[in-house]
């Protein structure tokens, strides 16, 4: 190696923010109306809590080391009505009352006219339909919902397997998807950025590698990127990546993946459409860049055990590249 | 003394490493910066790399003991500057390696060979 090495070559730049800001999500900085209200509650309950526990403890000592005219009264029926009996149910009585009706915003009646995106929680990932006006689908996806900011946006929850549970904390509160079940769920994200999520419900295997990402932009972002969604993908432009078209066909990677205007029309994993404008790979978990999407094709039972797809050790570097250069380029 | 013809084997022996502190120099270098780089860029999704609890990829070697390596991909010297070359783009060096070029910066690089090497020290 006689030659002078410089490093100074390379075509990629490194990205100005990190690809999985926003996770893992704080849990008690809301940043729209709905976390915002469920913010408010936990604290309550949080107070709340800290209140009875003083008093039990101040009774306990009483009861332990007070005097004996003082204890006979904590002994007394009374005490007993009124501290066990009386103060719970009025206190707790008071706090479903008031939780209830801070939270009832968060699961609405369908009215319509608000944005509806559906997410199906899935073992373990989340399969994601943008729907119009009339509920039907315009945009299939996965791992990763758009939403514009300043205005709330139903989330309808199923489950195509087992309970699931959709959080994003700093957006809403936390839903189950049951299977069978239709659930609604409202969130809001008041600012623009990456917000992340998390199934809350475990759900076998790897459920702690259950992620996603809720991408909130200004409403004319919003606006520009359903024109860019609505848009076909152009096709492979480099000889590599048309040859990573040829091998996902080849490998049969279409059986369970579905690239809109391929033949690849596979359901049972998540959809690749735009796979290559995604801030993460493998269902909120690595983030997206060449090296992740190889490592990921190559051995994701290495990187998350137990998911559903298999292991791809067989394809020479080569291939895989191939197939990078292809993915990456379906923005 | 009859051992004594066997010593320019050992200098040649010798010569095959070079000692680990003159390689793990790496002026102006920071190797916690190469570790938070590594964890930003996901390396862990194809390597087993000390300091990374999750993921521990095994598409790819493991990056323990890089230091200890006469030769970085089975066939380069393993030298500071060409390390911190390799893990930045490796296709430029070896053209059908399965590991890509990374989103990480020139100092990114450097910072993550100043780190690979730190590991021999413990």
């Amino acid at each position: 190696m006689s030659r002078p090495i410089s490093i100074a070559s390379p075509q990629i730049e490194a990205p100005a923010i990190d690809a999985m800001s926003g996770w893992p999500p704080p849990v008690f900085d809301p940043a729209g109306p709905f976390a915002g209200s469920i913010t408010t509650l936990a604290w309550a309950l949080l107070a709340m809590g800290v209140v009875v526990f003083a008093v039990v403890m101040f009774a306990l000592y009483v009861a332990l080391f007070g005097r004996e005219t003082t204890r006979e009264r904590l002994d007394g029926k009374r005490a007993i009505w009124i501290g066990g009996i009386g103060f719970p149910v009025v206190v707790l009585t008071a706090l479903l009352v008031w939780g209830l009706s801070l939270t009832s915003r968060l699961t609405p009646p369908v009215t319509g006219d608000e944005l509806r995106v559906q997410v199906s929680g899935e073992m373990w990932w989340w399969r994601v339909a943008y729907l119009d006006a009339a509920g039907a689908t315009w945009l299939h996806d996965a791992n990763e919902l758009h939403i514009p900011t300043g205005q709330p946006v139903v989330i309808e929850l199923r489950s195509a397997d087992v309970i699931h549970s959709f959080w994003v904390p700093r957006l809403s509160g936390k839903l189950d998807m049951i299977p069978g079940r239709l659930n609604r769920l409202r969130i809001q994200a008041d600012e623009p950025g990456s917000y992340g999520g998390q199934c809350a419900e475990y759900c076998g295997g790897p459920h702690a590698l259950m992620g996603f990402f809720v991408v909130a932009h200004t409403p004319e972002d919003y606006a520009r990127w359903v024109a860019a969604r609505r848009a076909p993908v152009a096709p492979p432009a480099t000889p590599s990546a048309q040859r990573g078209e040829q091998l996902f066909d080849s490998a049969g990677c279409g059986a369970c993946h579905r690239i809109a205007g391929t033949a690849a029309n596979g359901l049972a994993g998540p959809d690749l459409s735009h796979v290559g404008s995604r801030r993460s790979l493998g269902a909120g978990i690595l983030p997206n860049n060449r090296g992740t999407l190889i490592g990921w094709i190559g051995d994701s039972q290495s990187i998350k055990p137990g998911n559903r797809m298999p292991p791809y050790t067989s394809l020479p570097g080569e291939d895989l590249q191939a197939l990078a250069d292809y993915l990456e380029a379906r923005k | 003394m009859h051992l004594v013809p066997l010593l320019p084997l050992l200098v040649l022996l010798a010569a095959c490493q070079p000692p680990p502190g003159g390689r793990a120099a790496m002026p102006g270098t920071d190797a916690e910066a190469g570790l938070a780089a590594m964890h930003r860029a996901g390396c862990g999704a194809c390597h087993r790399i000390p300091g990374i609890d999750w993921p521990r990829g095994e598409l790819g070697p493991s990056l323990d003991g890089v230091a200890g390596q006469t030769l970085i991909a089975g066939r380069l010297p393993n030298q500071p500057e060409l390390l911190a070359a390799y893990v930045r783009n490796a296709p430029a060096l070896t053209p059908e390696t399965t590991m890509p070029a990374m989103p990480i910066s020139e100092k990114e690089a450097r910072d993550v060979a100043a780190y690979l090497y730190s590991l021999a020290a413990d």
